[in-house]
């Protein structure tokens, strides 16, 4: 009997999620302005309340799909009674109401952690934080219950069986991209509540990056490994080995981590110098709006893309709404408050303040070039100046010159000093790496593809110059050590992660201009007895056949693949499929990676006739766009796990380092 | 002035410049780089440029697909039930790519009126029709519902046909 109660038990606890998010959105702020006590403890306990009602809504309706509980019209219209259970698992969030459920159990769990990783901060900054961040549940449990009620029923007339869930979305991607991408899109809220709240308190200081700092760096690392992994979807799952296409909701995944991206810098300058304090809140702001903007372009309709589940002009608005209301809103405040916080600090031309904030700047142009190239369409559309679009030529053309000249300045930046440095100290330090750098980088074309190719020599000059000041400095940190791997061990984890960081920007820039360049794609006819070599590959195809899978059919080709003429030979099986349910065909990808190059090889369609039309490609380096992803989100950890933070919190309570100056700090 | 100020002074400089060279940019790459969109109703009444990248789209015409035995050389007609445009392509059409349903092509217009395609994409639309060819229909003095009809009678046609993929099991 309970069970089949299960869907109002969710929308039930759904609702109670609200009103518990009502209470944190007004109690604590109250207590703050008036100072009391009682009321500023609101928040702890909605907090915790309204995380655990979220879960309970969220495992509702995962229950309903394990269970093909098809009166519930999301359940089906996105699952079928075929589908493997790992995928009715992951439909909950491959479609509309139900990853805007998964995005709000994300948001009730980062203000969940918030609230109990909040140990020593001054009640009343805890308190404004758990109020700000109430207030953005409010906004999402509301769209949720008012626009998109993932437990709708379909009584009394129910399906037989579900419509299916899209064949591109059955796949493991799903199971991890979403949620990773969705954790660094909402962990920004923390850093935005952390942000308002200074600004409200009029605190903006030196404790307060500590704790700001930790919560960016993780979101942040979020997001970088939600964008890899889906461009690594993306990739091996359309069938036709693009990895990036600016396609406008990539766009809006790329821009929260530009400025994310900036925030991470900037925030490091405010605690070690204590100046861009109103830049580090601005910057705090856009991030968290930037990632609603992605959330209102992908969920209203916009777009018309892979990621547009929904076409309710509705449910756009309220997210345009919403929008609207956090930029005003928290812009306001930061008008009438950002004074009182700002602070000025000195700093000197050449040194490591001015090139992060030059860094910061690119990053920014960056961001506005992509956001213009994102909503240009848009914005005429809805003038009525006609219908555009705007191609991925645009992007490159202003966002590889820009990421080249951020790279000159990546390079000098972890060398250079605090505050100020002198010309001639950054040039006996660099002058060699820089030597080195060009000559590696201009030989490398030649030595690799036979023939100068000016992009290749540039990512991979580029990637040298990051790298190589980072090596040479390492050697001068430990100099004065007992021994290199004594001086190695001093190092703090926070400067491991910033090389980790760096070193992770230049393996993705060196695969991009390799694979970019490199990359060799043959469309052939095959039919079984032919042969195609591609780029010292035999490819040849013995036999055509097909199978059945659990919910699909499938034309497989067996390509036996052998290097040159004695070189090991290995099949490749790649397959045309027919959903069952759907009637949809899908190309599934039949791949041989491996660290220096991928082989991948895909279905067309039927010619007729017993031939088909193959895709064969020969991709080099392109592993190296994700691994450089997971090294950046691992620097990002790395630096949270440095003991600083910790130490920061056990040594004191915060309430007497409020007034400490910068100078006092410690330094990396 | 004093040092501070003449500090202040370069950053905001530098600021302008490089805002002034990113606009600058920008614009010059946006300029080049936009595609508009034409139906075929638009192209047959000469609005469309000649040589110059553009999108265009409707409804592949029934049995209109011819593919060269040889090579992966393939022509269709795109129609908005009330012109038809040539397109020639080579290479591989995309899954849901199917006679009686949207697709838009991106390519060049040449002078013997064919549309030369660099990529095709499949578009499969509720109401039988890509959203952008209903509004140039309606601003041609057509009225869309009426076409949308037409298109969906031969896209249900077609399906009770069977598609090619279906025919094979």
């Amino acid at each position: 009997m309970l069970i089949k109660i299960i869907p109002e038990i969710g929308h039930f606890a759904l609702v109670i999620a609200l009103l518990m998010a009502v209470v944190q959105a007004v109690m604590p702020l109250a207590g703050a302005a008036t100072r009391r006590p009682l009321w500023m403890a609101y928040g702890r306990p909605m907090a915790i309340g309204q995380f655990l009602f979220v879960t309970i809504a969220y495992l509702c309706l995962t229950a309903s799909y394990m269970l093909d509980d098809f009166s519930v019209a999301n359940v089906a219209n996105n699952s079928n009674s075929l589908l493997p259970w790992y995928y009715k698992f992951s439909a909950v969030w491959g479609n509309h109401e139900g990853s805007v459920l998964l995005w709000s159990l994300m948001l009730a769990g980062w203000g969940f952690a918030a609230s109990v990783f909040s140990g020593d901060l001054p009640r009343d900054m805890v308190a404004r934080v758990q109020g700000i961040m109430g207030m953005v549940c409010v906004g999402f449990l509301l769209f949720i219950l008012m626009t998109s009620n993932p437990f709708e029923r379909l009584l009394p007339n129910m399906p037989q069986d579900g419509a299916d869930l899209n064949p591109l979305l059955q796949d493991f991607g799903l199971v991890v991209h979403p949620p990773m991408l969705y954790m660094g899109y909402v962990g920004f809220s923390v850093v935005f509540a952390f942000a308002i709240a200074a600004l409200l308190g009029g605190r903006l200081d030196a404790a307060w990056t500590r704790w700001a700092r930790p919560w960016t760096n993780v979101a942040w690392a979020f997001l970088t490994v939600g964008i890899a992994l889906g461009s690594w979807w993306a990739y091996y799952e359309l069938g036709w080995g693009g990895w990036w296409f600016w396609d406008p909701v990539e766009n809006a995944s790329l821009l929260p981590w530009l400025t994310g991206t900036a925030l991470v810098h900037s925030l490091a300058v405010t605690e070690k110098r204590g100046s861009f304090k109103s830049w580090t809140v601005l910057l705090a702001i856009s991030t968290f709006s930037l990632s609603l903007m992605g959330t209102f372009l992908v969920r209203s309709g916009v777009l018309t893309s892979v990621h547009a589940f929904a076409n309710d002009p509705t449910r756009g608005f309220f997210i345009l709404m919403l929008l609207a209301i956090t930029v005003t809103l928290s812009l306001l405040v930061f008008a009438l408050r950002a004074p009182r916080v700002s602070h000025k600090v000195g700093f000197n031309w050449l040194s490591r303040d001015s090139l992060l904030l030059i860094n910061n700047i690119i990053l920014v142009i960056m961001t506005v070039t992509v956001l213009l190239g994102t909503v240009y369409p848009l914005i005429l559309d809805s003038l009525g100046l006609g219908k555009i679009s705007v191609g991925p030529p645009y992007f490159n053309a202003l966002f590889v010159p820009l990421t080249v000249v951020m790279c000159v300045f990546m390079g000098l930046g972890p060398v250079a000093r605090w505050k100020s440095m002198s010309g001639r100290e950054l040039w006996r330090k660099l002058g060699l790496a820089a030597a080195a750098a060009i000559v590696l980088g201009v030989a490398m074309p030649l030595v690799y593809g036979g023939e100068w190719n000016l992009w290749v020599s540039l990512g991979i000059v580029s990637a040298l110059w990051i790298v190589l000041p980072m090596v040479r400095d390492l050697f001068d940190k430990t100099r004065h050590a007992s021994s290199f791997v004594a001086g190695l061990r001093k190092l703090s984890l926070s400067y491991w992660g910033m090389v980790l960081g760096h070193v992770g920007i230049a393996v993705t820039i060196v695969g991009v201009a390799v694979v970019s360049n490199y990359n060799i794609e043959r469309n052939v006819r095959m039919s079984p007895g032919t042969t195609v070599e591609v780029a010292g590959y035999q490819f040849t195809m013995t036999e055509l056949t097909n199978r059945r899978g659990p919910n699909f059919l499938a034309d497989t080709s067996i390509i036996q693949v052998q290097r040159g003429d004695e070189g090991r030979s290995f099949v490749m099986r790649p397959e045309k499929r027919l959903y069952l349910a759907t009637g949809m065909p899908m190309t599934q990808v039949a791949l041989r990676p491996g660290l220096f190059r991928d082989l991948y090889v895909a279905m067309g369609e039927d010619l007729g006739d017993g031939s088909y039309a193959m895709r064969v490609q020969y991709k080099p380096f392109v592993r190296w766009l994700w691994l450089g992803g997971l090294l950046m989100a691992f620097g990002g950890i790395l630096a949270v796990a440095d003991k600083r933070y910790r130490r920061a919190a056990a040594r004191q309570p915060a309430s007497s380092r409020i007034d400490q100056s910068p100078s006092q700090e410690a330094t990396v | 002035m004093t040092p501070k100020r003449k500090q202040k002074l370069f950053v905001i400089l530098g600021l302008l410049s490089l805002t002034a060279i990113a606009v600058g940019l920008t614009l010059y790459a946006l300029r080049a780089n936009i595609n508009l969109f034409f139906s075929p109703v638009q192209i047959a009444q000469g609005d469309a440029p000649m040589e110059r990248q553009i999108r265009a789209g409707g409804m592949v015409k029934e049995g209109s697909v011819s593919r060269d035995p040889e090579s992966l050389d393939v022509e269709f007609v795109v129609t908005d039930y009330v012109d038809d445009l040539e397109v020639y392509y080579s290479g591989i059409l995309p899954d849901l790519f199917r006679e009686g349903q949207g697709v838009v092509v991106v390519g060049e217009l040449q002078a013997d009126g064919r549309l030369y395609a660099d990529k095709v994409l499949a578009r499969h639309d509720e109401n039988y029709m890509p959203p952008e060819v209903a509004q140039a229909l309606e601003e041609a003095g057509y009225s869309p519902a009426d076409f949308q009809a037409k298109a969906a009678e031969v896209g249900k046609r077609l399906e009770q046909e069977g598609s090619p993929e279906g025919s094979d099991y």
